[in-house]
């Protein structure tokens, strides 16, 4: 393995009965990463997690975790993966102190000063005497982020952290994220339907769907990989097709669709287009920066929709 | 990295979430209620009670001194209660594996770096720890509180027949008969915790348990011919081996015969529980 991949899946696969929940699927994480894991809902981003912290047995492949193989050295491999998947469930009748305690426990041992520590970094350095039942679900999944850097991993394993939050605490959490591969140098992978959040924090990633690797690789390399373009949408249609055909130095070249105009263009010249728009008359209703990589991730959540 | 040995955080671990559970006193709790209870009303009802229980022989016999006593009480308590007692047992032991399940929280348990043999173990051994405190609880309130109610002296015993063992030949008795007891409730504990671990809540190990119990017994005692060839092997059978501790002699070749088919059982179970448990793909 080289040594910077610190997370190797080769050719993980599971089945149900007769459904392939994942099959194939090929990853390297490499230390220092937020790696992202894209799919939709279903698309076996928690099944592949699961096998990767040995809740779930592979049907075939195996995973590769610092150099170890899981399935012989899983002792070796997991000592350094902290990890939080799905919803983060807790012992409810005990404290987030005693949780903590006994979560280290499993883990070697860890001090009442490493648990303050980091009940404090998720900010819950006020809660930790309270029964976990008291909690809201933003503070279960801090606490679940916490107990995941409690014996201070190289690996972060995060399953969906921002499930179920309102959008601060949305904010709050890829702030974490940030926090923790900058200042404290983890290697962050982090699963979600979001492909916005995923842009906002990671620096790779991967697409999985129908339990398939879709691409991967680096995340502004994949979103600019299949080029960029603005949706324009406005009034007379005869004027805008007019300005983008005299400005073709501007643009890279525009199609006409369903009413509106896919112009291909960088998008710092978004704001000179609309003044050329506004100044030929256009009353312009919608300006809307694309990628290909966007429209593939949302028509493949589309289409399970129609399921 | 901590001094204590991996194994010994294990069963800290285990220990701590089963004891500071609520419902691991439940049993104890009603244990607590009934015991005083029924020793305070057969304290009242005085011997009237032993007079029932002997109807039919006791003109054949003159009972001087106190029979009706505390030995003689504490056996009768442990005889009628010993059919509750497993549904309080399999209440801890079936939450062992599946409480975790239920809980969702296996999936903070087995994502560390330790085996899942190691705390299959250490659940276990929680478990047995919880039986035998227990059967050691109800036996030194039963005791206790009977012969402090009911004082001492010689003990009769009802089974088939009458028998009368003298007052200093009963104690050690009891301490045999409750470790008996302990072995037989490890048993049932052992098919409570294969249950739990292939059920995702934790009712059904607690059903699934008493079931076993009911339709075994129902073999063991019902006088049918076609069951007479598999009846001793049946653990029910053996479940009661500790009334054998008041039989004089005491038939020790029995009591060893019951303490094996029970080992059997619990060997039996915990490797089939074992062998789900470490296979186990944890999708809850």
């Amino acid at each position: 393995m080289t040594p910077h991949v610190i997370l190797r899946t080769h050719n993980l696969s599971k089945k149900y009965k007769d459904r392939w929940a994942v099959r194939n699927l090929s990853l390297e994480v490499h230390r220092g990463d937020i790696f992202g894991f894209l799919g939709p809902n279903g698309a076996g981003k928690s099944t592949t997690i699961r096998m990767i912290l040995s809740l779930i047995r592979p049907t075939e492949g195996r995973v590769e975790l610092f150099g170890y193989d899981l399935k012989s050295h899983r002792s070796k491999a997991l000592s350094s993966v902290g990890g939080i998947v799905e919803k983060p469930d807790f012992y409810s009748y005990l404290s987030a102190v005693r949780n903590l305690d006994l979560i280290g426990s499993l883990n070697g041992g860890v001090e009442k000063k490493r648990i303050l520590e980091v009940l404090d970094v998720v900010g819950l350095s006020g809660r930790g005497g309270d029964k976990v039942k008291t909690f809201s679900h933003g503070m279960k999944q801090r606490l679940g982020i916490a107990q995941a850097l409690l014996s201070d991993p190289e690996l972060v394993v995060l399953d969906e952290p921002t499930s179920g939050l309102d959008p601060q605490g949305m904010k709050e959490v890829r702030q974490l994220i940030l926090h923790l591969a900058k200042e404290q140098k983890k290697t962050v992978f982090l699963s979600s339907h979001l492909l916005n959040e995923i842009e906002l924090v990671a620096n790779r990633m991967a697409i999985i769907n129908k339990g398939e690797l879709v691409v991967q690789g680096e995340v502004k390399a994949l979103l600019d990989e299949g080029g960029r373009y603005v949706v324009v949408e406005g009034e007379p249609k005869a004027k805008i097709k007019a300005v983008l055909k005299k400005n073709k130095k501007l643009l890279e070249g525009f199609t006409e669709r369903d009413g509106s105009f896919d112009v291909k263009m960088d998008f710092d010249d978004v704001p000179m287009l609309n003044n050329a728009l506004v100044k030929a008359g256009v009353r312009v209703t919608a300006l809307v920066p694309r990628r290909s990589l966007e429209d593939f991730f949302l028509s493949i959540t589309e289409n399970q929709g129609k399921v | 990295m901590s001094l204590i040995p991996e194994f010994f955080r294990l069963l800290r671990v285990e220990m701590v979430k089963t004891f500071l559970k609520k419902r691991t006193y439940l049993g104890f709790l009603i244990i607590l209620l009934i015991v005083p209870l029924v020793e305070i009303a057969l304290k009242i009802e005085g011997g009237r009670f032993l007079r029932m229980a002997m109807r039919g022989i006791a003109q054949d016999f003159i009972l001087l001194g106190n029979v009706f006593n505390g030995w003689f009480v504490s056996l009768q308590i442990m005889n009628s209660l010993w059919i509750q007692i497993p549904i309080l047992i399999s209440f801890v032991a079936g939450d062992q594996l599946a409480g975790e399940a239920t809980g969702g929280t296996y999936r903070l348990l087995l994502i560390r770096p330790v085996s899942r043999t190691k705390i299959f173990l250490a659940k276990y051994l929680t478990t047995v720890l919880y039986v035998v405190l227990f059967v050691t609880f109800l036996g030194v309130l039963s005791v206790g509180l009977a012969l402090l109610l009911l004082g001492s002296g010689d003990m009769i015993v009802l089974q088939q027949g009458i028998l009368v063992l003298p007052e200093s030949d009963v104690a050690w008795r009891f301490v045999m008969a409750y470790i008996l007891a302990a072995w037989s409730m490890t048993t049932v504990a052992s098919i409570g915790f294969l249950f739990s671990s292939f059920v995702e809540n934790a009712i059904g190990p607690i059903v699934g348990t008493m079931g076993v119990i009911i339709v075994l017994t129902i073999i063991t005692v019902i006088p049918v011919e076609t069951f007479s060839g598999i009846r001793e092997y049946l653990f029910t059978y053996h479940m009661a081996s500790w009334q054998k501790m008041f039989a004089d002699p005491v038939p020790w070749g029995d009591i060893r015969s019951s303490v094996l088919n029970l080992a059997g059982y619990i060997i039996a179970t915990l490797t089939a529980a074992w062998i789900i448990f470490v296979r186990k793909d944890v999708l809850s």
